[in-house]
């Protein structure tokens, strides 16, 4: 249930602006993969481009290639669809569905793929919401609305949502700087429970949340505003954080810049 | 331009007490505010602002109470019309109602002019109104939503701004153009659209009657539709439009096609709203008068039948029957008026209430 | 297609298909277009099934092009992918069928507006032609229009204005929500009602009063008021709208100066809404000046001349249609639809205009 990514200089980009520029890097399957650096260096971006979501905004494009187990993305007779379902995703703030309930925001996705026997989405609904570690707190309550949770129970219902469909990679966009440490930790928790199922791809502000979680940690960064965002290290997560071999990236962990 | 002094400022205080005794001179770069100064009976000289003494007073009957009393009674002509029209039209109402000689609520004719039988009942007009407005909803309210989802969600921006500007354009068209428009151009197409409507869905008890087809409750529903269309489209717009961004990329990206995401996220987040829109739009066609005036055939006749001349609405009714009205006809004609104005600010209210309540809970205006 | 339709708990099928999905070329949305063309032609054209003419060729042409994309995707894309390209071409035709009437009442208003449109028309009005003289005018009714719009304006602008600055500046608590309520509700009241009201409260009971003779009289002024009653809250609901999008930071900037509410409202609030401000009430004249209903009521329409809107029968443009559409001859309806070709000229100037400039505005709308 994971699946290797690659990327071979993937360029995106808004309309006239170039937002990422030639990113080229491999993601491991069953692994924990945190991009860092600072605002506006293209991380979500790069992330968002991985399921395809990037091209929702209007005037967005993405060049190069990118590949799920070398399978392209982007080929012309790709189903867009499909790749949603198989890269999943997890945004910077909790989106339940507001006018859902608990239970059908996790088999939403079930749901749109042709799945109506009603235990077959039980048992994926109680197998998803376990698995988000949530199950304890929500199995008594889960025809109440799914936005009546607090902000780390909503988070983790969307991780819920994103997993429910079994997918084989899930990209999470700084899921926990919405939430309050507690429930940060939670999540933290749970990404490192996730990793032994699925190839995760987190994006972060958070540098002690990178080295916490991740496996491997890419460094992003731009020479200057309006400029395209660049890879400038990917290594084992300790190597960046202790012995980075890019002098930007060190001027970055140790804070002296970004 | 002078250098703005501030109360608090020993400079200023100093500044100002030299140059004016009784006032201190706030200054900006376009006009001076005056401020007033403390006058307390006893102390004499007054103490430089800032300088510990009390904070002047507020002025019972200055500038600033008059404009608030002003644009207060401003808003409050609001409530005092609603009120006024309610009584004024009861008042001229109820001697037409009392030498009525038949039962206002059930009759279905309408001959309030004889001058010693006056007779007329609100019932078919009454059907006639909700009648012709229920057809008119459900033509335009699907291709309303449709345009409202174009707009929102399926053109290019630029070419949904264009677009939308259209339909306001539509919306700015009087109903007298409307009306002369379907009257004299659109009534030839609708009674060829009433033969074939009869012959092959004949059965259809709407399509039943054989004729004479053309100024039918199809015209006049046809004509209306037309006319909410414009309404129910900007408003529903505006509802799909406030659909959280959020919502509708966690259905993408749970890999929901662009059919299933609205669906999913936008429809559901939006009911409330668009029963609203829908029911504003039922509040302008109930009220619509001149271009039902001109297209509806008349008459009293209640039936299931729409494309048969005829039909008729409360408005149309005082329209067309004004002009050769005496006494008790123009009051019989208010007491019609008035049970318009009831359904109308019924459903207005009940449009509005959803809103508000919708706004509340998610804090944004529709 | 089959990796849409398996569920993700059994999703054994090989990886290299699961992304892969067969979809409809572009050419084969046109040649299903083009088949679903031939075979309404050939249906209902040519073998004539149920008297086809050209508009049942076209729905059908339409119906079958949605049956057809809807089978043809199904097999090849899979229902969701078929159900969400039905939807597509159904948001599109909405959008297509609604510009089909809008182009309608153009046309059809330039053709027929054509004939009438000389010189006499502009410079005289109906005072001794009767429905079987050529000639006459509208300029009475062009007059009446502009009087009554204008007084209807001076009145409504103020207190609209002030009604809005009390509901966002200073209105708290229970009055002003309901205040804001009744302001929505009143904006959908049938502009017929508005008539009777000022019938009832303006002609019947005051105006007596007001003439030498004790009699109720019509006039301009009674059709201002009335239109009055229709624009006030349209007024208010744009100019509150207006005023919530001046930045609270402005209005802090000007009290910690030391600036009076009352000049911080006037001087910078309205100020720097005013656009907006315009463009609603500008759109709200527009509407106004096309309504029939109220000025038949209560101003009576007349063939002459009469400048006067404090005394007696007054015409408008749009009354001026309604009985010039109502004279069965062959001069009333051609003056009839160029009076409504000036009309729609002189809304639509005002609603473009009005447009035009919100987009000068510099706050953010959305």
């Amino acid at each position: 249930m994971a699946k290797r990514i690659e990327a071979v200089g993937v360029t995106a980009y808004y309309g006239a602006f170039k937002a990422i520029d030639g990113i080229s890097m491999v993601i491991e399957p069953k692994s924990v993969t945190a991009l860092i650096g600072p605002s506006g260096c293209g991380k979500s971006t790069f992330l968002r481009s991985i399921n395809r979501m990037h091209e929702v905004l209007p005037g967005a494009r993405v060049e190069g290639k990118l590949t799920i187990d070398s399978q392209d993305i982007y080929a012309r007779d790709v189903d867009v669809t499909a790749v949603r379902r198989t890269i999943g995703m997890v945004f910077q703030r909790p989106n339940p569905f507001p006018t859902m309930s608990i239970y059908d925001n996790v088999v939403a996705g079930l749901r749109l793929g042709g799945v109506r026997r009603k235990s077959l989405l039980d048992d994926a609904c109680e197998k998803a919401l376990r698995a988000a570690n949530l199950w304890n707190e929500v199995h008594t309550r889960l025809n109440r609305p799914g936005a009546g949770l607090s902000g780390g129970q909503q988070q983790r219902l969307c991780i819920a949502r994103a997993i429910a469909v079994e997918p084989q990679v899930v990209l999470m966009d700084e899921p926990c700087s919405a939430l309050d440490p507690i429930s940060t930790l939670a999540i933290e928790d749970l990404i490192s429970e996730l990793k032994n199922q699925y190839t995760i791809i987190i994006v972060t502000h958070n540098m002690q949340q990178a080295a916490r979680v991740s496996d491997r940690t890419a460094f992003f960064s731009i020479d200057k505003t309006g400029d395209p965002g660049r890879l400038i290290e990917y290594a084992e997560t300790a190597k960046i954080f202790t012995n980075p071999s890019v002098k930007k990236t060190e001027d970055y962990i140790t804070g002296r810049f970004g | 331009m002078s250098q703005p002094s501030f109360p608090g400022s020993a400079e200023a205080a100093s500044a100002a007490s030299a140059d004016s005794p009784n006032d201190l001179t706030v200054q900006d770069d376009t006009r001076a505010v005056d401020i007033p100064r403390h006058r307390s009976g006893g102390r004499g000289p007054v103490a430089p602002m800032g300088g510990g003494g009390a904070l002047p007073p507020k002025r019972r009957f200055g500038a600033e109470s008059v404009f608030r009393w002003f644009t207060t009674g401003a808003g409050t002509i609001v409530l005092v019309i609603i009120v006024a029209i309610a009584i004024f039209l009861i008042v001229k109402a109820v001697p037409a109602i009392k030498a009525d000689k038949a039962n206002f609520l059930t009759h279905f004719e309408w001959f309030p002019n004889d001058p010693t039988d006056p007779k007329f009942g609100i019932a078919s007009l009454a059907f006639g109104t909700v009648f012709s407005s229920a057809i008119a909803l459900v033509l335009a309210v699907p291709v309303a939503l449709g345009i409202a989802l174009c707009l929102s969600h399926y053109a290019h921006k630029r070419l949904a701004n264009g677009l939308g500007f259209l339909i306001d354009l539509l919306a700015a068209v009087p109903s007298i153009v409307f009306g002369l428009w379907g009257r004299d151009y659109l009534v030839d197409p609708v009674r060829q659209l009433s033969g074939w409507l009869h012959k092959y869905f004949g059965w259809i008890p709407l399509f039943g009657s054989d004729g004479p087809y053309g100024k039918s409750i199809l015209l006049g529903s046809l004509v209306l539709a037309i006319m909410v269309l414009p309404i129910v489209t900007s408003l529903s717009r505006e509802v799909f439009r406030q659909t959280p961004g959020m919502n509708e990329e966690a259905a993408l990206a749970l890999g929901a096609t662009k059919w299933e995401m609205i669906r999913m996220a936008v429809i559901p987040y939006g009911r409330p709203g668009l029963i609203a829109s829908v029911m504003l739009g039922l509040g302008r066609a109930l009220g619509e008068t001149i271009a039902l005036a001109l297209t509806l055939g008349g008459g009293w006749a209640v039936g299931s039948d729409i494309i048969h001349d005829g039909g008729n609405s409360i408005a149309a009714n005082i329209a067309n029957g004004f002009g050769e009205a005496n006494d008790i006809g123009r009051g019989a004609l208010i007491a019609s008026g008035l049970v318009l104005f009831a359904i109308t600010l019924i459903v207005n209210m009940i449009a509005r209430a959803i809103v508000y309540r919708r706004r509340e809970f998610i804090g944004s205006a529709v | 297609m089959t990796s849409m339709t398996t569920i993700p708990t059994s999703s054994s099928a090989p990886l290299t298909n699961a992304l892969r999905s067969r979809r409809l070329p572009v050419w084969a949305l046109v040649a299903i277009g083009v088949a679903a063309a031939v075979l309404a032609v050939l249906l209902f054209k040519v073998a004539g099934l149920m008297d086809g003419g050209w508009v049942l060729t076209l729905v059908g042409a339409v119906l079958i092009f949605l049956i057809g994309l809807s089978v043809i995707s199904s097999v090849v894309e899979g229902r969701r992918a078929a159900r969400n390209r039905v939807a597509t071409s159904l948001i599109y035709s909405a959008f297509v069928l609604a510009l089909v009437p809008l182009v309608s009442v153009v046309i059809t208003l330039l053709n027929k507006g054509r004939t009438r449109l000389d010189g006499t028309f502009f410079n005289n009005s109906m005072r001794n032609i009767t429905a079987f003289d050529s000639g006459g005018g509208a300029y009475h009714a062009i007059v009446g229009t502009l009087e009554q719009a204008g007084i209807a304006t001076l009145i409504t602008v103020p207190l609209g204005v002030a009604g809005a600055i009390y509901i966002v500046e200073y209105g708290r608590g229970r009055l002003a929500n309901t205040i804001r309520f009744f302001v929505d509700v009143m904006t959908g009241i049938p502009s017929i009602v508005a008539g009777l009201f000022i019938l009832a409260f303006w002609v019947l009971i005051v105006s007596p009063h007001l003439s030498s003779t004790h009699q109720p009289f019509n006039s301009g002024f009674a059709a201002a008021l009335a239109l009055f009653v229709l624009m006030l809250p349209t007024v208010t609901r744009s100019t509150e709208e207006m005023l919530r999008l001046v930045p609270a930071s402005l209005r802090e900037g000007s009290f910690a100066l030391g600036i009076a509410k009352w000049k911080t409202i006037m001087r910078i609030v309205i100020p720097t809404a005013l656009p907006g401000i315009v463009t609603g009430i500008m759109l709200a004249v527009a509407r106004a000046a096309g309504e029939t209903a109220p000025v038949l009521l209560v101003a009576g329409g007349t063939p002459n001349r009469n400048f006067n809107p404090f005394e007696g029968n007054q015409e408008s443009l749009s009354v001026y249609i309604y009985d010039q559409a109502a004279a069965a001859t062959k001069y009333g309806p051609p003056r009839a639809w160029t009076a409504a070709l000036t009309l729609v000229a002189l809304v639509l100037l005002l609603t473009v205009v009005a447009k035009l400039l919100s987009r000068r505005t510099k706050l953010n709308q959305k």
